[in-house]
């Protein structure tokens, strides 16, 4: 499979990547080149085989869900390139 | 006595136990090193101050008769790991200014066991690249000079953007090369495909690996969650199991880490290899493989069998299908760990139109090319339509690799030898073609082990012709670090120590 560059925009979009249109051709050339050698895989028996999910096998732990080691609201926002008070500011979203 | 940067770990530590030095002049020694260096650009952040504090304190905990197992000890610290209050950007220009208000796991360890903390290490951006040129603070030159190349001529080179120096292999780039050059006893590192194993072998170090959920990955900034994995770089065998046990254990804030107890790895340095099988799987007789790295290999197989252990040959049958897959399961996790980089929380913001416009633009700036690549390919793969055709087939292919390994065990199999690399480090700039696959063979020895979540270690075992490091890899089975470190000190034994270059950087 490879892609076309109307998908390299798709999915530039899709991972909110902005991209600027004179990359859209190298984008696509280097994306085809992963594509075409992960094209390989297709190559496998993979009937009945369940996908990983897990590498090591292990239970899920659980735990009581109580704030644990909560720093406090200011150390939450102190690395926000914008925020007021006890919250994150951004453009506005809503008309 | 020798200067006391040119210790090994566990000889430093010995001297400090024995009151011979105190914390604060092995601190001293190592800062100025790290000044002496700042050309190789291994560290991006230095944090002197606090190492002297740390060392003050640890002299007084010596003197009280409480010191820790790493007491005094000078680290280095990979930038991906959260430090509080000290430069954690994975290297990124995305992550600019962010300064942890948490400690990661693994570095809290380290600081309870009397560590000290010399600073922040240099690394591809998020841990993706082979080279460390995917850096934002630029790529970090190898202390081991290329062919044939004078002092004077690299340092010439170091001014014109390291072109032609030999790279110290990534993601571990800055760790692998703080430790070659002596800028730190030991150093933290990650590895997600080989970003541990890669860069050692590459500098003539040691890089182990641990298996997944033997180190808690709590504070890590994090790459593809479901292989990434804490580990040391040092310069002796040794001297990594010494770092790891401090590294490793329970925390409950990583559910995938395992609450077992950690042995005390020192203790296998030096263990028996006889009646032990060591496998060697055909599979990894790559098509072109060079010729000294088959010889390093035989050589390999020489020491083992020479320490009284049995050689098996093996067959791990989807080996070659490996990295495809990785390169499917890795960009996938990495785009959707990576979602987090918005403009809102921390780091880096562009201003835009509205709001989808600021992410965008932000994340245009604030990611390097590698980083993009594999976002897009990983939301490629993860999309519909194409999620079953890539990211579950290529689950599946990771659980029949597997398997492939669990065979070998259950045969009895103690643990598999395989060459590290495919070939000796490369220059700076050399593999910066339009295709991004060349690079990614560099981790065809190693990304299998991740995938698995095995551990593994890379031991020097000899020198390329041109007389730079080549590594020899050991795998072994889940949570059995301890025979890799045994046959780890057998190579090491056996190949003896290698000789680290002189110091033409200061």
């Amino acid at each position: 499979m490879s892609v076309d560059q109307a998908t390299v925009r798709r999915i530039a979009h899709l991972a909110r990547i902005a991209v600027k249109d004179e990359d859209v051709p190298h984008l696509q050339q280097e994306l085809n080149a992963i594509l075409s050698f992960v094209e390989d895989l297709n190559s496998v028996d993979v009937e009945g085989v369940e996908p990983m999910t897990s590498v090591v096998p292990m239970k899920m732990a659980l735990r009581r869900d109580v704030v644990t080691d909560h720093a406090g609201a200011a150390a939450v926002v102190v690395n926000a390139p914008q925020h007021e008070d006890q919250f994150f500011t951004v453009p506005k979203v809503v008309e | 006595m020798t200067e006391l940067n040119e210790l090994t770990l566990a000889q430093a530590r010995d001297a400090i136990h024995a009151k011979e030095i105190s914390a604060t002049e092995l601190t001293q020694a190592h800062i100025e090193a790290v000044e002496n260096a700042r050309s190789l650009g291994a560290f991006i952040a230095e944090t002197p101050e606090q190492a002297l504090d740390m060392a003050k304190a640890s002299d007084a905990r010596i003197a009280s008769g409480e010191a820790g197992p790493l007491e005094g000890l000078p680290l280095g610290v990979k930038d991906l790991y959260a430090t509080k209050g000290v430069h954690t950007q994975a290297c990124s220009h995305i992550l600019d200014g962010f300064k942890p208000v948490y400690e990661s796991t693994v570095t809290a360890n380290l600081w309870r066991d009397g560590a000290v903390m010399l600073g922040k290490l240099n690394m591809d951006e998020f841990a993706m690249g082979s080279s460390n040129e995917t850096s934002y603070y630029g790529p970090v030159a190898s202390p081991w000079l290329p062919p044939n190349w004078s002092a004077d001529q690299a340092r010439a080179a170091i001014s014109n953007g390291k072109k032609g120096l030999l790279v110290p292999g990534g993601s571990s780039g800055g760790s692998a090369a703080a430790v070659a050059a002596r800028l730190c006893l030991g150093a933290t590192a990650s590895d997600t495909g080989g970003s541990i194993r890669q860069p050692a072998a590459f500098t003539g170090t040691v890089g182990v690996k641990p298996t997944y959920g033997r180190c808690s990955r709590f504070g890590m900034v994090a790459f593809a969650s479901s292989l990434d994995q804490a580990g040391p770089i040092a310069r002796t065998v040794r001297d990594c199991a010494i770092l790891l046990r401090s590294m490793a254990g329970h925390d409950a804030k990583d559910t995938t880490c395992v609450d077992m107890p950690v042995p005390d790895y020192e203790k296998s340095i030096g263990a028996s290899l006889k009646g032990r099988r060591i496998g060697i799987p055909k599979e990894y007789r790559v098509d072109g493989m060079s010729d000294e790295i088959d010889a390093l290999w035989r050589k390999g197989i020489d020491f083992m069998r020479d320490a009284g252990a049995e050689i098996v040959d093996i067959s791990l049958p989807h080996t070659k299908y490996a990295l495809p897959a990785y390169y499917i399961v890795a960009p996938a996790e990495a785009s959707s760990n990576l979602a987090r980089y918005d403009g809102v929380r921390y780091g880096l913001r562009v201003e835009g139109r509205d709001i989808a416009d600021m992410y965008e633009r932000t994340r245009e700036k604030g990611f390097g090319a590698e980083v993009r690549r594999r976002i897009l390919i990983g939301t490629y793969v993860l999309s519909a339509g194409y999620y079953d055709a890539y990211y579950v087939r290529a689950q599946k292919i990771r659980t029949l690799i597997r398997r492939d390994f669990e065979a070998a065990f259950d045969a009895g199999v103690d643990a598999i030898l395989t060459p590290a690399t495919p070939s000796p480090a490369f220059g700076i700039g050399e593999k910066t073609s339009a295709d991004p696959v060349e690079m990614y063979l560099n981790d065809v020895f190693t990304v299998t082990v991740n995938m698995a979540g095995l551990p593994g270690i890379a031991v020097p075992a000899g020198l390329s012709r041109d007389g730079l490091p080549l590594g020899l890899q050991l795998i072994g089975r889940p949570f059995d670090e301890e025979t890799l470190f045994a046959a780890g000190q057998v190579i090491e034994d056996a190949a003896g120590r290698v000789q680290l270059p002189t110091r033409w950087w200061e």
